[in-house]
This record gives structure tokens, C-alpha cells and sequence, in this order.
């Protein structure tokens, strides 16, 4: 048989959400991760909790990208489609590249299943797909499955319940992986139950044998490991990156870490990420509504320890006032908004960046915060870190903006170890007697909690008289306390790193500026351009307010700025307001990421005008 | 400087004067708020703990100042949140002594929420209503408790709400700790603010509050030195449900309905004990106020013993191992490149 050398693969395995799609394509990253390629993933949920089977509605994905070099984002077109039932493929054929592969479970096309997906009774898909120029194996991988078990204690229902399994080893056939590894890996993901664990295993390497027996393949692909550097790794999320960076943070800030929170999608995870957590220092609170769990954090802040809150946007809009609040008391606060589309209610589900002027501007009064915004989500770590840092050490809230996008998305993450990551300094106050309002050269004040003796004093969200904190309408001590914050937060550009180019010459013609959950997209467009000959640099920023010292001379050095964002132009806005510059401004707002084509298309677009 | 230290408690031996702060009290001449000022800090010195363990935190409104005149540690929060933050704050430093200072329209209006879930939680705080039945700070609107059909600036065909009723409200949702006083009665209070002081769980005491900018005399009929024995009821654990000038008045249960009757002609028996431990006694109790004909009530309606929500949250220690950390940031499943 042939074995076809290529570069990188897009995999999509998509069925009905009880399919078990997200265990097929989990094993399949983990063996991938092992044999040395580089990842991104991506899971695919259904908006509704129990959609009826068998329906559009109910399509669970699950989409892998895995090279022999860098990968930046789970892709846009699948090469590979595997479709348990009509319902999977109809809701993912319009994203198949011209020529991928379709396999489909050909007991998951039968009337019934066909009605469910909301085709005729006389449509026949899978030879449509076929016309379309897809290749289509039509295979019983549910007969597979059954055939594997039978005889043993389960039901018939549970006897074709292992196609997922099936299909997992039959790709990992297709693609060369090690098939002892995906075996021990089966076995490890079901080892509460031995029995099934060996059921999986057999399953798997049926699937494996089918690949080899069929006479349908006439290739095989051997996508080759990565040069990655060298070191451990871990597959990890946005949302689990960012709970741990929290409680690495926390600790290096020797506080106690709080983290108050109401149930929204798609911020939730973090909630349950550090929910687990308590063993090791995370204490979770869910409270009754958006503002307690602000608020509640608030006071822990207050008592001398991390008050953290994670939302998404409209729950951080109910927590507007309370940001108000901790910015006059001037105590540290983390506020995690994991963005989703918007306005109101929106699409929860859905990924977009347009919370970015609510987290800069959106509060009453002269009201500045911190606002820092991870590109990817083993960034969502570093990033979680710094706001805790940043928050602690400048006694001000820090907003983070995530998205559904790298909250949800995961790659390989080459973790670091605790003795490696900064310490953090709490300013805590020493002297008396004590002024609440008295600042140090970054214009920070320091923080006296209860318990700290002769230290008493009341403070709070009406205005205060500078260095003593004591209620004040002073029009001039306004006017003075307003700046003094403002300040504080523009000195903070000081303990942050540079801008880097990430991409591209320091100076030239084109710069494409990103930020957020875009990253991997744009990365990808400006290797691709790079390698079509056209020059353009990359920066991508995570600090979004104050920006980089350095940005303003960045902006200077070249010709055509390209500004991507899945909003109508935020930072973009932003940006010229700040530095003069005339950006072109490159919008999409579906509630889906950018592919890394229509970006490289753009830059061709603007490469040709130049 | 103090010299002498409670043994016991290990803190300095303090004077009322010790908690006034240096900041010029700024309530209307007249306002009750000064004497539940007074009061607390009357009571302050007998708690056991010190200045630097206590903390008032307050939301918004004219009782929401109060935490500026106590020497303490004080957060004047916003509007309706001050539960939330103190649960917050007592959670996370559950040896502080945190009291909650809020008013019938930052608690039962905008912070209702919290409030009735804070009750449910039961976290040791001693949350102190003031009830005016009005907006005082923004000059005069009609609040929750407002009466109905009470003419306020914002209800001049007069009031169409009906009123909560803090108590019924609280013991609704699970408060394990009820009780009333009223400003105008110094010494009731400051036994009733003890009492919640020492009770170990979520302590409610609403406190009948007289505005006399914008609803004064709300609570004259009940606080009034010629009225008071007529129309209010001091209820006490142990004591039978007596009122009048000379207590010719008994309160007793007749088929579960409260009723009046002259304490001379109560049956061997009859009499109602007060019990402060019985939640469907404390429930028709607190429904006296529903009843024009009834006294109102006055005390501790309810206390019994629960579990503080300070517990059960369980905040974890300081210290934790890097290598435990460590362990974490590597994750189940790790692979080496
Ligand atoms: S407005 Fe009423 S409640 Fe407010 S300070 Fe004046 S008298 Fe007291």
C-alpha cells in the first residue's frame, strides 16, 4: 500500500452528541500528541442539552489539526470527515475541502435517520457528496461494532454503540499512528471498568483491521512529528489554562484565591476547573447572581486575599457598578470575561471579541482598569498569571478577555514548572499610622486588611480625600483623585513586556495587528503570505489597556495596517483614536473565527493595491 | 493606648468611646440613626473582640454612613451588596466580627436578593435593618415597608405597594436568627444587638428607625411613650406573650389563631410561652403586624441553632506544596518532546 507523505491534516469526527465523538477525537489527540506532531483541537457542542437524536440539532463534533509543522488553529476545512449519521454530515459537508475524504457510517443513513436529518425520503447524500467531487466510503462501521462484541453480557443498543471506537481505530490507521500507544490510551480512558476498557481495545483494533482488510484504501498518509522544543508537554483548554494560572498566581502571591461565580456559557468551565480545586488553594463560591459573585470577591479582597470573578458578557454587565467600586477602592480584581456573540443574550454558544470597548469603556465615570486578552489558549495560562500579578501589585481591577474560541479550543502546552514563574509583591502596608490613600511612586497605595492592628479605617465607592481616604466633594480633590487613578493605570505600561513582532520585518509596507482569539489564524495567513513572497509583519497584543510603550513607534514603521477582529472594528477604533493611524479594518461577525484563508486573501488584496 | 486587656478574650478593655471614629457625624438633628449609633457602640466594648477584628460593612443610603463613624475597619459598599460582600469577606476571614448595616430600601429593595440568600446561607453575621419606611438619602421616595397608600414624593396618590415585612421575609427564607427593636428604645436595643452579637449565625434585627426629615412619627404609635404599652409587645424566651400598662393584655393561641384576651381571665394552661426556638410561633408572631388589632412585636422572635455557612465553605489554608502545584500544571496526561 501506498503511504502518502503530508504536511498537516485536518480531522473532523461529528455524530449525534450520544455518539461519543469527544472520546473518539480526545484518544485520537492524545495518540497524536505522543507521536510528536503539533495540535490544535477543537470541540463542536450542540446548543440545545438533549436534542432529539438523530437530528441537525444534535450533532456533536469534534475537529483535530495535527502537522509535522507548527499548527496555530483546529483549521478551517476538514480533509477528513467522519459522519456517524446523515444529520453530521449534513451539518458539516459545506465545511469538507474540495476532494476530502467522507467516511460515513452507512447504518446512520437508513429512512429513518435520513427524515431526522431533515433530507427527502428519495435524497440519497452520500452519492450527491460523491457528485460534488468528495470522496465517500460508505462503511457499516455500526455492523463492525456489533460483530466485535458479540456474545458478550450487553445490550443490542450498547453492541452498535462502539462505531465511535471503530472509527477511531480505522483512522489511526489511515494515518500511521502507533497502534500500541491508542490501545494503552483506550485502556487508561476506561480503566474504572476493566470490562469495557478490553471492549474498547477490541473495538479499536477492529477498526484497525477493517482499514487493512478493505480493499477501499488505496493509501495510506503519514503525517510526520513536529520539531517542537524539546521538553514536557500537556494538552490543555483556554478555560483550564486559565483556572491553573490563577492558582499558580495565587500562590506566588502567597493569598488565599476566591473565585465568585454565577453559571454562564461559556465561563462556566472555570467554575468547574477550580471547583475541583480546593485541595490546592481555590476556594469557589457560586453565588445567587452575577453581582454577588463580583461583589463577594470584592469582600474577600477587601479581608487581604485574591478576589477573582469569571463571566461572560452580560454578566459582566451586571457587574459594572461593582467593577466601579473595586477601581475606587483601589484593591486588586480579577474579572475573567469569556466572551460569546453578542448584544443581550446573543449566541452563547458562539465565539466574537466585541466586549473589547465594554472592558475599556464600559463603566460610569472616569472608571480605568487593567484590560489584558490571551491569543491562545495555552496563553490564557501566562496571561491569567500577569492579571493576578498586575492586579495584586498595582492595587487595581485587571479585566481579561477570552473568547468561546480558546476557552474551549486546546493544544499541546509545554508547561512550566512553579520555581520558574515570577513572585508576586502585595503592597502590604506597613506603616503608622496608616493613610489608605497614600501612593508610592507607580502611584499604588498599600493595603491594610482587618486584623492588621491601629490600621483601622472605613473607605468606599464615594469619593475620597487624596492620601486620607475620608469622604470628600472637594471639586479640585475630584479632579485630582480622578487623574491620580488614571495615572495609576497609564504607569502600569512600565511593568509590562514590549510589544514583539511576531512575524515579519520591524519596519515595511504591511503590519497586521490582532488580538485575542485570532492569533492562530493571523499567524497562519502571514506564514502562508510569507511563503508566497508578500511582506508582512505580525504583532498580536495582549495588553489592550494601557498598550505597550513601545506600540505608537511600531505603528509608525509601516505603511498599511490590517486590523482582523470579529467585531465591527473595536480595536480598530481604538487604535486611531490613540495613535493617528488609518487602519484597514477587516470584520467578521458570525459567530465564527476567522479562517486563515480569508485573512491571507486580504493581505493579497492589499499586497496587490500596495 | 489601653492598659488593661480582657483576659479571656485577649483583647483590650474598651469604652464606647473608643469606637467613635474621628469623622463628624453627618445625619439630619433628630434622626434615629444616632441612637443606633450610640447603642453599638455601647455594645461594641462587650463582644470580646478587638477594634482591628471587627468590620461594618454597609451598602448605600442614609444608614449606610454608619460605618464611618465607628473606629473599626468600615467598607460603605454600593447600593444593596453589602451581604454579598460581607459573606464575601467573612468567608475568607471567618475569626472577624462583621456586621452588616443596610436599610429597608438598600436590603429589602435592591438587595433583596442577597439578602434572602444570605439568610438561607447562614454565614455569622449581624445584619442591622433600619427601617424608616421611606428613601431618606434620595429625599423622600416610597420604599418596601412604605405603607400602602402612604403620599411619598414618588407616590402622591399614595403608596399601591404592598409592604414586606422584614421578619416574615427573613424567617421565610431561612434565617435562624429574627428579632425587632426600635430607636427609640435604648435599652431594648442594645440587649437585642448583644444577642445577635453572640449568636453564632446570620443575625437579622430590624430596627424601626424614625426619619424625621421624610416620614417622621412612622412609629410613634408603637415607640410613643403614652401609646407604646397599648400597641407594642415585648416578647421575651420563657416569658408569656403579655402587653398593656399593667400587662392586662395576653396574647394565646386558640386553634393555632393568635388571639387577645385580659390576662385575668386566661385558663389554666392557655397562656402562650414564648419559645423562641419554634419557627411556626415565630411565623404567627411575626404576623402580628399584619393584624391592626394585634400589638407589634418587639425581641428576639427567633433563634436556634445552625450551622455557619463559614464552616461549610471551609476557606483553605495559606500554604500549599509546589510540588503539589506542580503536579497540577502537568496534568493527568503529559508527554515528553
Ligand atoms: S433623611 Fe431621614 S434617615 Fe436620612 S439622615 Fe435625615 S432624618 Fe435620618
Amino acid at each position: 500500500m501506498l503511504q502518502k507523505e503530508i504536511e498537516s491534516v485536518i480531522i473532523k469526527f461529528a455524530g449525534d452528541s450520544g455518539d461519543g465523538m469527544q472520546v473518539s477525537g480526545s484518544l485520537f489527540t492524545s495518540t497524536t500528541a505522543i507521536y510528536g506532531n503539533d495540535l490544535s483541537t477543537f470541540p463542536d457542542f450542540p446548543a440545545e442539552i438533549r436534542a432529539p437524536a438523530g437530528t441537525v440539532a444534535g450533532v456533536s463534533g469534534f475537529q483535530i489539526r495535527f502537522g509535522s509543522s507548527l499548527v496555530h488553529t483546529p483549521g478551517d476545512e476538514c480533509d477528513v470527515l467522519v459522519a456517524m449519521n446523515a444529520a453530521a454530515l449534513k451539518s458539516n459537508l459545506s465545511s469538507v475541502a474540495p476532494q476530502g475524504i467522507i467516511i460515513a457510517n452507512s447504518s446512520g443513513f437508513d429512512s429513518k435517520n435520513l427524515r431526522l436529518a431533515g433530507y427527502q425520503a428519495d435524497d440519497l447524500p452520500l452519492e450527491q457528496a460523491e457528485k460534488m467531487g468528495f470522496k465517500v466510503l460508505n462503511l457499516d462501521l455500526s455492523k463492525v461494532s456489533k460483530e466485535t462484541l458479540l456474545g458478550e453480557k450487553i445490550s443490542t443498543k450498547e453492541l452498535e454503540r462502539g462505531k465511535n471506537m471503530v472509527a477511531l481505530g480505522l483512522v489511526c490507521w489511515m494515518f500511521n499512528r502507533n497502534l500500541d500507544q491508542v490501545l494503552e490510551l483506550t485502556k487508561q480512558r476506561f480503566a474504572k471498568n476493566p470490562a469495557w476498557a478490553e471492549w474498547n481495545q477490541r473495538l479499536v483494533k477492529a477498526g484497525w483491521n477493517f482499514g487493512e482488510t478493505i480493499e477501499l484504501f488505496h493509501e495510506r498518509y503519514q503525517v510526520n512529528a513536529a520539531s517542537l522544543p524539546s521538553g514536557k508537554y500537556r494538552g490543555v483548554s483556554g478555560n483550564e489554562a486559565l483556572a491553573l494560572g490563577l492558582v499558580a498566581a495565587s500562590h506566588k502571591a502567597g493569598l488565599q484565591l476566591f473565585l465568585g461565580a454565577y453559571p454562564i456559557t461559556p465561563a462556566s468551565d472555570i467554575l468547574h476547573e477550580l471547583a475541583k480545586l480546593k485541595h490546592l488553594g481555590a476556594n469557589t463560591f457560586m453565588a445567587e447572581d452575577e453581582i454577588a459573585a463580583i461583589t463577594s470577591a470584592i469582600g474577600v479582597s477587601y479581608g487581604g486575599n485574591l478576589g477573582v470573578t469569571a463571566s461572560s458578557g452580560p454578566g459582566i454587565a451586571l457587574k459594572t457598578e461593582a467593577i466601579g467600586l473595586a477601581v475606587m477602592l483601589e484593591l486588586p480584581l480579577v474579572i475573567c470575561n469569556i466572551q460569546r456573540g453578542g448584544p443581550s443574550t446573543g449566541m452563547p454558544t458562539k465565539t466574537e471579541q466585541a466586549d473589547l470597548f465594554q472592558a475599556i469603556f464600559g463603566r460610569n465615570g472616569e472608571c480605568e482598569l487593567i484590560v489584558v486578552a490571551p491569543g491562545t489558549p495555552k496563553e490564557c495560562f501566562d496571561i491569567a498569571f500577569q492579571a493576578v500579578k498586575l492586579s495584586v501589585e498595582h492595587m487595581t481591577p485587571v479585566m481579561l478577555l477570552s473568547d468561546g474560541y480558546i476557552a474551549n479550543g486546546a493544544e499541546p502546552w509545554k508547561f512550566p514548572s512553579m520555581k520558574n514563574l515570577a513572585q508576586i509583591t502585595p503592597p502590604i502596608a506597613e506603616a503608622i499610622p496608616y493613610k489608605p490613600y497614600l501612593r508610592d511612586g507607580n502611584l499604588v497605595r498599600k493595603w491594610a486588611f482587618p486584623g492588621m492592628k491601629d490600621m483601622q479605617h472605613r473607605i468606599g465607592g464615594i469619593e475620597k480625600e487624596d492620601i486620607t481616604g475620608n469622604i470628600s466633594y472637594d471639586p479640585l480633590n475630584h479632579h485630582k483623585m480622578v487623574y491620580l487613578r488614571k495615572e495609576k493605570v497609564a504607569k502600569v505600561a512600565k511593568s509590562i513586556p514590549p510589544q514583539l513582532i511576531l512575524q515579519g520585518p520591524q519596519k515595511g509596507k504591511i503590519l497586521v495587528i490582532g488580538w485575542g482569539s485570532t492569533k492562530g489564524a493571523i499567524t497562519s495567513a502571514v506564514e502562508t503570505a510569507h511563503k508566497a513572497g508578500i511582506e508582512v509583519s505580525q504583532i498580536h497584543i495582549q495588553y489592550l489597556h494601557p498598550f505597550p510603550e513601545n506600540l505608537g513607534d511600531i505603528l509608525s514603521s509601516f505603511e498599511y495596517i490590517l486590523i482582523p477582529e470579529l467585531n465591527t472594528g473595536q480595536l480598530a477604533f481604538i487604535l486611531k483614536a490613540n495613535f493617528q493611524i488609518h487602519p484597514i479594518c477587516f470584520n467578521k461577525v458570525q459567530g465564527k473565527p476567522f479562517f486563515a484563508k480569508e485573512i491571507f486573501d486580504k493581505l493579497i488584496e492589499i499586497n496587490q493595491n500596495a | 493606648m489601653h492598659n488593661l486587656i480582657d483576659i479571656q478574650n485577649q483583647v483590650p478593655i474598651y469604652t464606647a468611646k473608643d469606637f467613635e471614629s474621628d469623622q463628624e457625624v453627618r445625619w439630619c438633628p433628630g434622626c434615629g440613626d444616632y441612637s443606633i449609633l450610640k447603642s453599638v457602640q455601647k455594645i461594641l466594648p462587650q463582644i470580646g473582640k478587638s477594634k482591628e477584628d471587627t468590620v461594618f460593612v454597609s451598602g448605600i443610603g442614609c444608614s449606610s454612613r454608619f460605618p464611618y463613624y465607628i473606629d473599626t475597619y468600615g467598607l460603605h459598599s454600593i447600593h444593596g451588596r453589602a451581604f454579598s460582600v460581607a459573606t464575601g469577606l467573612k468567608i475568607s476571614r471567618p475569626e472577624l466580627d462583621v456586621w452588616v448595616i443596610t436599610g429597608d430600601g438598600d436590603g429589602l429593595s435592591i438587595g433583596g436578593n442577597h439578602l434572602i440568600h444570605t439568610c438561607r446561607r447562614n454565614p455569622n453575621l449581624n445584619i442591622l435593618l433600619f427601617n424608616n419606611e421611606i428613601y431618606g438619602l434620595t429625599k423622600g421616595q416610597h420604599s418596601p415597608t412604605s405603607s400602602q397608600g402612604q403620599v411619598t414624593k414618588s407616590s402622591p396618590l399614595g403608596n399601591i405597594d404592598t409592604p414586606f415585612n422584614p421578619l416574615l421575609l427573613t424567617l421565610g427564607a431561612g434565617a435562624s436568627f429574627v428579632a425587632r427593636t426600635a430607636d427609640r428604645f435604648p435599652a431594648h436595643m442594645q440587649q437585642t444587638l448583644l444577642k445577635a452579637a453572640k449568636y453564632k449565625g446570620c443575625s437579622f434585627v430590624e430596627i424601626y428607625q424614625n426619619c424625621n426629615i421624610f416620614n417622621d412619627g412612622a412609629f410613634e404609635t408603637f415607640t410613643d411613650k403614652e401609646s407604646k404599652d397599648q400597641y407594642s409587645i415585648f416578647i421575651e424566651h420563657g416569658k408569656p406573650l403579655r402587653f398593656g400598662v399593667n400587662n392586662e393584655w395576653s396574647i394565646v393561641l386558640k386553634n393555632m389563631e393568635p388571639c387577645i384576651v385580659a390576662t385575668s381571665e386566661i385558663q389554666e394552661g392557655e397562656e402562650w410561652i414564648h419559645n423562641q426556638e419554634n419557627k411556626n410561633l415565630a411565623l404567627l408572631i411575626a404576623q402580628f403586624a399584619q393584624n391592626p388589632l394585634f400589638p407589634r412585636p418587639f425581641g428576639v422572635l427567633y433563634s436556634v441553632e445552625r450551622e455557619c455557612y463559614e464552616n461549610l465553605f471551609a476557606m483553605t489554608p495559606k500554604i500549599v506544596e509546589e510540588e503539589k502545584l506542580d503536579k497540577l500544571i502537568a496534568g493527568k496526561f503529559n508527554w515528553i518532546v
